[in-house]
């Protein structure tokens, strides 16, 4: 029945299966959906999004399947709702109203009276956003935007939309921000972090091991206690952060980052440095200039075994990667790069993680090398880069 | 057998389809949304609304799926050995019924049961329970029986989103999303929690609510359980709708902000806000 949407669904990567387009089926068969389109998408919406984050790619799948309404391409941006110009509103008003809703417009005060009204609307959205669902639609139903055009983007008539009928909810994309995870807590990296856990048992021997107790009671006959070590998260990670600069825009996720890092791996050991590593990191900002400690001590201190991950935006000059003597701040005898590539040889896991959106990364030339010299390994500091992080981390 | 919402609790329409869906298809729904929107008194409400048991499992860090169907007491058998209790001989005796069992085995209705907070458990315990709650039966080892589940009861799920749930678990569920209640439904809510309050206290409060939610850089937002506690204070306290609307001057700190505001960040924050607000209006 909804082959077409199905698959419209996989194709914008919504995680749907057979088995839950199946459930739908069989829900709209049991006379579930009524005979509303508003049911129904509730309906389609429960059966087959299962997380959050797809409801916004559902709707927009959605509102394009069953409306015909085109764009679907990513990123696209309303057009800012509040700075419409009053001919475009007055243009589009004339080319769709029936005369039916002229004539109410006249009844109403005119255009100049509704122009009004429009424009007191339009400040009360600026001020509240309260879903916005008033007159001029929200968000998908732009009538200026991406979108195209949407004869009921500018609706007259009162209080229909009180009942939220003036614009489609799907329309409304209300889950816009819970798409693709922008917003990232500690809590959130703490999660995504867990997955980049080793259990081991070490340590002294203070939890009463029950399976072996009761083994060794039966085999020697008298009650012989065990105790085994409690379980610990034995994953070590060695942590670079890029401090100052262009990183001064990203430092609320940093510390968010920081703080989330710090409680999840117990052996954590962190460092600064400033755009690229080179011969000399820094544990302490204030004091950076007389404590530095060589990268060359780092390297022999942390074993193999740490993993390896760096925090920044790697947006600087190429040079200060591949010339000696590139660096900001004072002379360097080898370039960015060789030091890089030696911790890189040592430190086998290792991945980089940049608050830079991904799709910008290209634009940058700096980006463009770290990310060859780290072979790809550069994950954009959201939820699902640290997924692919610790992924990559794991392997 | 259909839910319409309750008097004490606000449904709005796509929560209504959803969990209608999931009673009549008889799949587990599963619920997210922010925390204090109603998750868990969602469950509560449905078991009111169509006259049935509620069962509820409350998941912990610790806790087991193999809890939830019933537990082998071995401790106490080995007691009753050494002291030549009869009741050793009989296995069945020392079997512990989980929540699950409860629910299977309920006479009359099939009950409501609620596993609240799923993401709190570890990151296996929903596969664990997969065939339980799909099939709704088990197997007991100890005792070679069977536990079937005689009529299938309303399974509700709740997540703070803590961890991610697997597929294949979620493939088998229903899914709503309960998204912060808009001012309208909010005001309905407003209205249910406290029947004959005063509108103008109310839109007041609301405004003032909604801006803060607003405000970027709060640690926790406030959220609809909170409103109605400080709803309750400002009722306690009798204060006027215009001690609320005071806030262009002096106070950007609404007052009784102790019920919204539950972090000192976030009071410091406000406190910061409003000095910044006394500043400009000198």
């Amino acid at each position: 029945m909804f082959t077409g949407f199905f698959y419209k669904l996989k194709d914008a990567r919504v995680p749907v299966s057979l088995r839950e387009y199946l459930t739908l089926l069989e829900a709209v068969e049991k006379g579930l959906a009524g005979y509303s389109v508003e049911d129904f998408y509730y309906l389609a919406r429960s059966a087959l999004v299962k997380d959050e984050r797809h409801l916004d790619k559902f709707d927009r799948v959605f509102s394009e399947h069953f409306k015909g309404v085109i764009d679907l391409a990513e990123g696209m941006d309303e057009v800012d709702k509040t700075e419409i110009p009053e001919e475009w509103l007055r243009k589009l008003a004339e080319k769709f109203l029936t005369d039916e809703e002229k004539a109410e417009i006249e009844a109403l005060g005119g255009w100049e009276k509704l122009m009004e009204t429009l424009k007191q609307r339009l400040e009360e959205q600026k001020g509240r956003h309260q879903g916005g669902n008033k007159w001029i639609g929200t968000a998908g139903t732009s009538p200026f935007g991406a979108y195209g055009y949407n004869p009921e983007g500018v609706r007259i008539g009162q209080d229909k939309s009180r009942h939220r009928r003036a614009v489609k909810v799907w329309d409304k994309r209300e889950f816009k921000n819970l798409d693709d995870s922008v917003e990232i807590g500690t809590r959130n990296i703490k999660v995504a972090l867990r997955r980049l856990r080793k259990w081991a048992r070490t340590g002294a021997a203070d939890e009463l091991d029950l399976p072996g107790t009761i083994t060794s009671t039966a085999r020697q006959g008298w009650l012989d206690v065990q105790m085994r070590p409690e379980r610990h998260n034995a994953v070590k990670v060695l942590m670079l952060f890029d401090v100052g600069g262009s990183m001064d825009d990203h430092i609320k996720v940093c510390e968010e980052l920081f703080s989330a890092v710090k409680t999840e791996f117990k052996h954590l050991e962190y460092y600064y440095f400033h755009n690229c590593p080179y011969e000399g990191l820094w544990k302490d900002n204030a004091r950076r200039w007389n404590e530095q400690v060589s990268t060359w001590d780092v390297i022999n201190t942390y074993g193999a075994d740490y993993k390896l991950v760096i925090v920044g935006d790697a947006t600087m000059s190429p040079y200060e990667i591949t010339y000696p003597g590139g660096a900001v701040e004072y002379w360097n005898a080898e370039a960015g790069a060789v030091w890089m590539q030696r911790l890189l040889d040592h430190f086998e896991h290792a991945a980089w993680i940049n608050p830079q959106p991904e799709n910008w990364w290209r634009h940058h030339q700096s980006i463009q090398i770290m990310h060859k010299l780290m072979e790809g390994r550069m994950f954009p500091l959201t939820l699902d880069g640290l997924d692919r992080m610790t992924g990559e981390l794991n392997r | 057998m259909k839910f319409q919402g309750t008097e004490n609790y606000v449904a709005t329409e796509d929560l209504m389809v959803a969990v209608n869906a999931a009673i009549t298809l008889q799949r587990p729904l599963l619920v997210k949304g922010e925390p204090g929107t109603g998750k868990t008194v969602l469950a509560e409400e449905i078991a009111k609304s169509l006259g049935k048991k509620l069962i509820t499992w409350s998941i912990k860090s610790t806790t087991r799926a193999q809890q939830g169907l019933y537990e082998y007491d071995a401790v106490s058998r080995l007691r009753d050995s050494q002291l030549g209790d009869e009741r050793v001989h009989d296995i069945g005796n020392y079997i512990v019924k989980g929540k699950l069992w409860e629910a299977f085995e309920a006479d009359g209705e099939a009950p409501v049961l609620l596993i609240d907070e799923i993401d709190k458990a570890d990151i296996e315990f929903p596969n664990d329970l997969l065939q339980e709650l799909d099939r709704m039966e088990f197997f007991v080892y100890e005792t070679q029986q069977m536990v079937k589940a005689t009529k299938r009861p309303i399974v509700i799920i709740t997540s703070n989103n803590e961890k991610e749930l697997p597929d294949a678990f979620l493939r088998r569920c229903f899914f709503h999303y309960i998204r912060f209640p808009d001012a309208d439904t909010m005001a309905e809510i407003i209205e249910v929690h406290y029947p004959g309050i005063q509108k103008r206290l109310v839109a007041e409060a609301l405004n003032l609510f909604y801006d803060m939610r607003e405000v970027s850089g709060l640690k926790k937002k406030p959220s609809t359980s909170e409103l109605l506690d400080w709803l309750k204070l400002l009722m306690a306290e009798d204060l006027p709708p215009e001690a609320l609307r005071a806030k262009d001057a002096k106070t950007a700190v609404p007052p009784m902000h102790g019920a919204l505001l539950k972090n000192e960040q976030d009071v410091h924050l406000f406190e910061r806000l409003a000095f910044m607000a006394r500043r400009e209006g000198r």
